[in-house]
């Protein structure tokens, strides 16, 4: 177990270098100014100021946000990836508590599923900047027992409302693939439907439930930045993308100091889910985990 | 008071439907308590359908079937039978100790009982040492001893087996055979063993119920008259191989049996 961890990271890593590696040989064999195919402008500019060298971006990690003083920019950065990792997994245990509910209703009770699955394929249709402003504007008009609703909600709402989906078709694709054996002799057992539910549908499903998951937690982390972006809401790396892209001018590593800031929490958000898949899977046989 | 009894039972798959079919007809059957009977015939003749109205898990079209002295549904309420399957079907994520413990965590039971009856039942088929193994650690004919002592683990009276050796080489599967009567001598269950191997049944059973297909009926019950224990040398008993005999001439009869195929003459 350890030792595969190991090998996932050192791949992991030497992932991270090989992009590295092309982004710096583009530089060199890329145009400066770019270039089009057809009269389409597709070739990126391999320009320092749309390219900056890795090294140089590292090293600005390492300078103050306004160059001017202050902690380097990674610590901010680093804040601003608190706040929106925060947000985001909040979203994800909405989306999964959503959707696993969801699933159970639809194993349950085919007519739920009838009823319900046509809306949860639909949902995710709906483009989530046309949703983010309205859901936005809850906040200040909701107030449940006395607790107002706050603009972070919203955020959270819009990463649960993208998370949801995969976890639910996951689930219920693993609720609703018992093989007839165990699940005839739950039957002889004479026991209600939910225990069937607990002591075997739901420790079946795990192999299904667990990559829903990985994909919801990515979906969870984009939710979050396009609700930032797409409303204003300070405090979040979505914003420190769109504030450092307009004050970019001259300082263009300063943008790929948010990028970096967004992946690491994406990574963060997937790495708690994987965490989740080593527990639950510490007993099972090889083919479920990998 | 007698284990088993069908009473002019029948069953349909499908009733009324152009996809009807007719599974089980006019089946008449008593088992002692402490007897041990198999059900053999060619593949489809509803074999296991008999062992599933017996388990309440299908209701009969028509006929009445009486377990334990009560009705099946209540038998399967009151936990009075444990069932084993060809495919063992333990849980993967459960150790064997928690496999063997499931029917009776579903009962009620509290920890430290559940606990000490499932040793119990491991050690029944020499299996405490792997208690806390996981499933797939184990061979094929181990998780279908593991799934025999859960049967067994509420010591219900009754046990239903739908070919549980079906799936083992020859070799694990003869050695099953001599540990389920060890069991069965040590417990007292009646057993209702579906097989489609001859010398399987003769060997194990006290009567052997021949089916034919198409609507499934009970042609022939063949008393088999082994004496003294059964063991190694009984497989080579001149009565061992008179009963393999006499259900292998009541199987001939059975029309239907050359295209089908069914049954092992091993
Ligand atoms: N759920 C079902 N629906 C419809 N037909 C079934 C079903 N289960 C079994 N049958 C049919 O009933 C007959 C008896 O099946 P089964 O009891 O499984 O036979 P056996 O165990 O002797 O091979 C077969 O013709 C089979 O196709
Ligand atoms: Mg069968």
């Amino acid at each position: 177990m350890l030792r595969r961890a190991a090998r996932k990271t050192a791949l992991f890593v030497l992932a991270v270098f090989a992009v590295g590696c092309l982004w710096e040989a583009y530089k060199v064999i890329g145009p400066v100014d770019g270039g089009s195919v057809f009269g389409w402008k597709i070739i990126p500019k391999a320009s320092d100021r749309a390219m900056p060298h890795t090294w140089d971006m590292i090293a600005r990690l390492l300078e103050p946000e306004n160059r001017s003083g202050g902690s380097p920019i990674a610590v901010t950065v680093a804040g601003y990836s608190w706040y929106t990792l925060r947000l985001a997994a909040v979203g994800l245990v909405i989306g999964g508590v959503v959707g696993i509910g969801l699933a159970v209703l639809m194993a349950r009770w085919r007519i739920a599923s009838r009823a319900i699955l046509p809306w949860v394929i639909m949902s995710q249709t709906v483009p989530l900047i046309a949703l983010a402003p309205q859901v936005v504007s809850w906040s200040g008009k909701i107030e449940i027992f006395g607790w107002e609703w706050p603009r972070w909600a919203s955020v959270c709402a819009l990463a649960a409302f993208l998370s949801f989906f995969p976890v639910a078709v996951g689930t219920l694709k693993g609720l609703t693939s018992v093989p007839a054996a165990p699940l005839e002799l739950m039957e002889t057992y004479a026991v209600p439907w939910r225990v069937t539910l607990v002591k075997l549908r739901f420790p079946a499903a795990v192999p299904f439930i667990i990559p829903s998951l990985k994909l919801a937690a990515t979906l969870s982390v984009v939710g979050v930045i396009v609700a930032e972006i797409s409303t204003g809401i300070r405090g979040g790396i979505g914003r420190a993308v769109l504030s450092y892209q307009q004050a970019s001018t001259g300082d263009a590593e300063k943008i790929y100091s948010a990028v970096f800031g967004a992946a690491a929490l994406g990574l963060a958000l997937f790495g708690s889910v994987v965490l989740l898949e080593v527990i639950v899977n510490r007993n099972r046989p090889r083919e479920a985990t990998s | 008071m007698t284990a088993v009894v069908l009473d002019s039972v029948s069953m349909s798959f499908n009733p009324g439907t152009n996809r009807e079919v007719n599974a089980l007809d006019g089946i008449d059957l008593s088992i002692a308590e402490g007897e041990f009977v198999s059900l053999i015939g060619p593949s489809g003749c509803g074999k296991s359908t008999l062992l599933r109205l017996v388990a309440n898990l299908v209701e009969p079209t028509e006929g009445r079937i009486l377990v334990n002295g009560t009705s099946a549904e209540q038998a399967r309420r009151d936990h009075t039978y444990g069932m084993a399957f060809q495919q063992a079907g333990l849980f993967d994520w459960r150790s064997v100790r928690r496999n063997v413990e499931l029917p009776l965590e579903l009962a009620g039971w509290d920890r430290g009982r559940r606990r000490e009856r499932a040793e119990e039942m491991l050690a029944l088929v020499k299996l405490d040492d792997f208690a806390e193994h996981m499933p797939w650690q184990l061979s094929g004919g181990m998780q279908q001893r593991v799934a025999i002592a859960r049967a067994l683990a509420t010591r219900p009276p009754l046990l239903l087996m739908d070919e549980p050796f079906g799936a083992l080489d020859e070799m694990t599967r003869e050695h099953m055979q001599a540990e389920l009567l060890r069991i069965r001598e040590a417990t007292g269950s009646t057993i209702v063993f579906v097989t489609h191997s001859i010398p399987e049944a003769v060997y194990l059973s006290d009567r052997v119920v021949v089916m034919s297909p198409r609507p499934g009926r009970i042609t022939r019950i063949v008393d088999i008259a082994l004496t003294g224990d059964r063991d190694d040398d009984t497989r080579e008993d001149q009565a061992f191989f008179a009963g393999i005999t006499e259900v292998r001439e009541s199987l001939r009869a059975v029309e239907g049996y050359h295209s089908h195929g069914g049954v092992d003459d091993r």
